[in-house]
């Protein structure tokens, strides 16, 4: 993996800061301080990403997309926005979400199966999650072209995996993209791993490599070097706020976790791959880094276990905290105006679940109010 | 206090899991998310998180249990504090709708199969018939569906049920709002005659149920029906639905056919052949002395083909033997042939068919075919079979896909010949066309020996003359 062509890396697996010509300008302000707020965002993502998937575990959400292991794409591209950029992500973005500042109980809202989405969007600029694989291209694609017409210069970002390459939401996302030249950049966490599907018979070339045939240009990026990420981003940032249209990013990373949680990697994967990429952990990576500056601290390991333990408290008692919807609220925003055709479906269902009611007066219903 | 932890549905949709071991004992103080205990889904095996940071105070179950989704497996000694999990691990969405003596069904999900509370945890029922008996076998596909019904067993101590019907197994028809009712009052509805639209089990059968006390459903059935629905002596006889018990040549069927599909996988392949000149030569054959007083028709000359076919795909005519992990190669034919009878279908199969000439396999299918529809075929005759071939020819259809007779590799189906505009000698002509359609047991037989197999068969019956290459 090391003789990787392309491949953008600032820090290697084993810690070591090494210097790119064309990238390091784009991370130069990236002081110490800065590297100890990644390395707890870094932290505090795996955390919140452990405690859900025990959640799951523990019959409190529904399912749970694991993102261990490219905790680096997330923060590294998330912590690169600017405020009024807008974020398209898929449904493993949960880091983005957390950098975004989207609220922890509102992160497991959908997962807990209590709501059909989790947040109101334009309170963090980022849509909720999409669940159909690389639709949300299409809706960053659109609104990448609305941003044109407003002649603003805030850029639409989408995250999508190495499969959705595949398919036709994102082929249509980047045709659409490079013909206006839309302000999108295309941020494809290549996890090797589309479910069972391992990415080399996704692909058989690399999968930035696809967006020449669209006439974007592509950078290839270490997925789990933090830094890297971050300077990748922000080159695509700065040519789409300048005019300069969409580019791709192929974050080159791993899913160590399953697909979700109902899903036993073990049977389609080889163990040896794990090991593997184990070795190039983006948390381990960092942490490797600060030692060598003489950053890791006891004070700042004691302050990043406290941070991610109490974000952890905080997502589990507001996941367990959640009132459950009330029948009726299935017709809550359906449609922002009053609708007929709504009202009358709604009328239809208050009366069936009236009809669970029975003569004895043995339940307490509540549904027909 | 204590707490209890119930098994949740770890997967999306799942009703039960398997206990794998407990990494814990009666008495160790745990901390949340401490891994407590391994457990199997149908999906994978998991690691379970402890919910509670506390003592245990009991495992309710064995490692090497199925427990069903939602039934309590651990319990725990808890500090009063808050912090942990207030429902006690009652699993989101199941909070409103109030308990009765209903049991949750905490599947988030929400389209998982509902196990209804018959108490242990539904198992797959898989009917393994002996594979050596199998004198049955379906032609095209049988509608395995029937069987398949995994909903609650019905329940043997409702006496109301006693005299018939108490295996079909298909879960009464009604609606929720009045499954319900029937839960909250203790009804089985496998024991209330629906009288809405259909048979649909109402809200007022299931209240003069109650009312009706021990009344003998069927009864109440039938008169109610012909109150209702037909003015009074425009019942047709027998009622709305009829109801034969299952059994006989019916149920043996339907038995080999669960067993055979739900046991062996099975692949079909079809390949239409252009068989004017097989059908030329029959036409030459019946005119001919040597066959004259011999019933020859397309089957006769199919069977043969398989024959020759078989010889140099062997695999075609192997048995998978669960029991012994072995794979028996069978070095003679059996040929078994579907025959419709009047009881219904049987495979009768002729011994040693590999080894008859033209003119005495010609004789072993009149005769078999005969005795069949004669019902008179001896038990000695249906077993043993090794390979079989379905004409679904004779009922003018063109292709299937044949479920193997139990305990062999391959099925063939012959249909129709038809005349039909073909490509012949580069040009468009009116041939005689068959399509055949070769299902195979594919533990024992890949795409390829499949595939061999079948293009040899077709290669015979496109140019008979093509037998010379391949024996």
């Amino acid at each position: 993996m090391s003789t990787d062509r392309n491949l953008i890396q600032l820090v290697t697996p084993a810690g070591e800061r090494i210097s790119h010509p064309e990238f390091d300008p784009w991370v130069k302000d990236i002081g110490d301080e800065q590297l100890c707020s990644l390395y707890e965002d870094l932290t505090v993502i795996r955390r919140i990403d452990v405690e859900a998937t025990a959640l799951q575990r523990q019959g409190e959400l529904g399912l749970w997309p694991p993102l261990l292991g490219q905790e680096a794409a997330q923060v590294g591209s998330g912590r690169a926005l600017r405020e009024d950029d807008f974020v398209f992500s898929s449904y493993r973005e949960n880091g983005v979400a957390y950098c975004r500042g989207v609220d922890l109980t509102d992160i497991t809202r959908v997962w807990r199966g209590t709501a059909s989405s989790g947040w109101d969007p334009y309170s963090v600029n980022m849509a909720t999650p999409q669940i159909i694989i690389g639709a949300q291209t299409l809706h960053a694609t659109g609104y990448a072209m609305g941003i044109q017409n407003d002649g603003a210069d805030s850029v639409a970002v989408t995250y999508f995996g190495d499969g959705a390459t595949s398919e036709g939401d994102v082929n249509e996302a980047m045709v659409f993209a490079a013909s206006f030249q839309a302000p999108v950049v295309f941020f494809c966490s290549n996890n090797h791993w589309a479910i069972s599907e391992p990415v080399r018979l996704q692909s058989h070339i690399q999968i930035a490599d696809r967006a020449s045939g669209f006439g974007i240009p592509s950078l290839r990026v270490d997925g789990n070097d933090v830094l890297a990420v971050m300077a990748a981003t922000r080159v695509a940032l700065d040519r789409a706020r300048h005019g300069g249209g969409p580019t791709f990013i192929e974050a080159v990373t791993y899913r160590m976790g399953p697909h979700t949680t109902a899903d036993d990697p073990t049977r389609y994967r080889d163990a040896n791959e794990l090991e593997d990429w184990a070795a190039k952990d983006p948390i381990l990576r960092v942490k490797a880094l600060l030692e060598r500056k003489g950053l890791l601290t006891d004070e700042v390991q004691q302050h990043v276990h406290n941070k991610a333990e109490s974000v952890a408290r905080e997502l589990r008692s507001g996941c367990i905290g959640m009132p459950d919807p009330e029948p009726m609220d299935i017709f809550k925003h359906v449609y922002s105006e009053p609708n007929s055709w709504l009202d009358r479906q709604q009328d239809h269902y208050a009366r069936y679940l009236a009809s669970f009611g029975d003569p004895a007066g043995a339940t307490s219903e509540e549904g027909a109010r | 206090m204590i707490k209890e932890f119930r098994l949740p549905d770890l997967g999306e949709g799942l009703t039960e899991s398997e206990i794998l071991s407990w990494k814990v004992a009666v008495g160790d103080t745990v901390t949340l998310n401490q891994v407590i205990a391994e457990v199997e889904t149908a999906k994978a095996v998991v690691e379970l998180p402890s919910p509670f940071a506390g003592v245990i105070t009991a495992l309710h179950e064995e490692p090497g249990t199925i427990v069903e989704v939602g039934k309590p497996i651990v319990s725990f000694e808890v500090a009063d504090d808050g912090g942990a999990s207030p429902s006690g691990a009652a699993p989101a969405g199941a909070a409103t709708a109030a308990a009765g003596t209903a049991k949750r069904e905490p599947n988030l999900v929400g389209y998982g199969a509902v196990v209804e509370s018959s108490g242990r945890p539904a198992r797959r029922a898989r009917t393994f018939t002996t594979p050596a008996v199998e004198p049955v076998r379906g032609p095209v596909v049988e509608p395995v569906e029937t069987e398949l019904v995994e909903t609650e067993p019905v329940r043997p101590e409702n006496p109301v049920l006693e005299p018939v019907e108490t295996d079909t197994a298909e879960r009464p028809r009604s609606t929720p709002p009045v499954r319900k009712l029937a839960k909250d009052l203790g009804v089985e509805l496998a024991a209330v005659a629906g009288t809405g639209a259909g048979g649909l089990i109402t809200r007022e059968d299931v209240q003069n149920f109650v009312g009706g006390g021990e009344l003998s459903a069927p009864v109440r059935h039938l008169s109610a029906v012909s109150d209702s629905v037909f003015p009074a002596g425009l019942a047709p006889q027998g009622g709305r639905e009829v109801r034969t018990p299952i059994k006989g040549v019916r149920k043996f069927t339907a038995a080999a056919m669960v067993a055979s599909a739900f046991t062996a996988p099975h692949a079909t392949e079809f390949l239409t052949v252009d068989v004017t000149p097989t059908m030329d030569l029959l036409a030459k054959l019946k005119t001919s002395r040597a066959f004259s007083g011999y019933k020859l028709t397309p089957l006769t000359l199919v069977a043969k083909a398989v024959l020759i076919a078989l010889r140099r795909n062997p695999s075609l005519n192997s048995r998978w033997e669960e029991v012994s992990q072995e794979i028996v190669q069978f070095n003679y034919v059996n040929l078994g042939i579907a025959a419709a009878t009047p009881r219904g279908l049987t495979v009768p199969n002729i011994k040693d068919a590999d080894t008859l000439s033209l003119l005495e396999l010609s004789a072993a299918l009149t005769g078999l075919t005969e005795t069949a529809r004669a019902g008179k075929t001896a038990p000695a005759d249906l077993s043993g079979g090794t390979i079989s071939i379905t004409n679904i020819g004779v009922f003018g259809i063109d292709a299937g896909t044949p479920i193997l007779n139990p305990g062999e590799a391959a099925i063939l189906a012959m249909g129709a010949v038809r005349k039909m505009p073909w490509e012949f000698q580069d040009e468009v002509a009116l041939r005689q066309v068959m399509t055949l359609s070769l299902s195979f047991d594919h533990r024992l037989v890949d795409g390829e020996q499949g595939s061999r197999f079948l293009a040899d068969v077709g290669a015979i019956l496109a140019e008979p003359g093509m037998v010379l290459t391949m024996v």
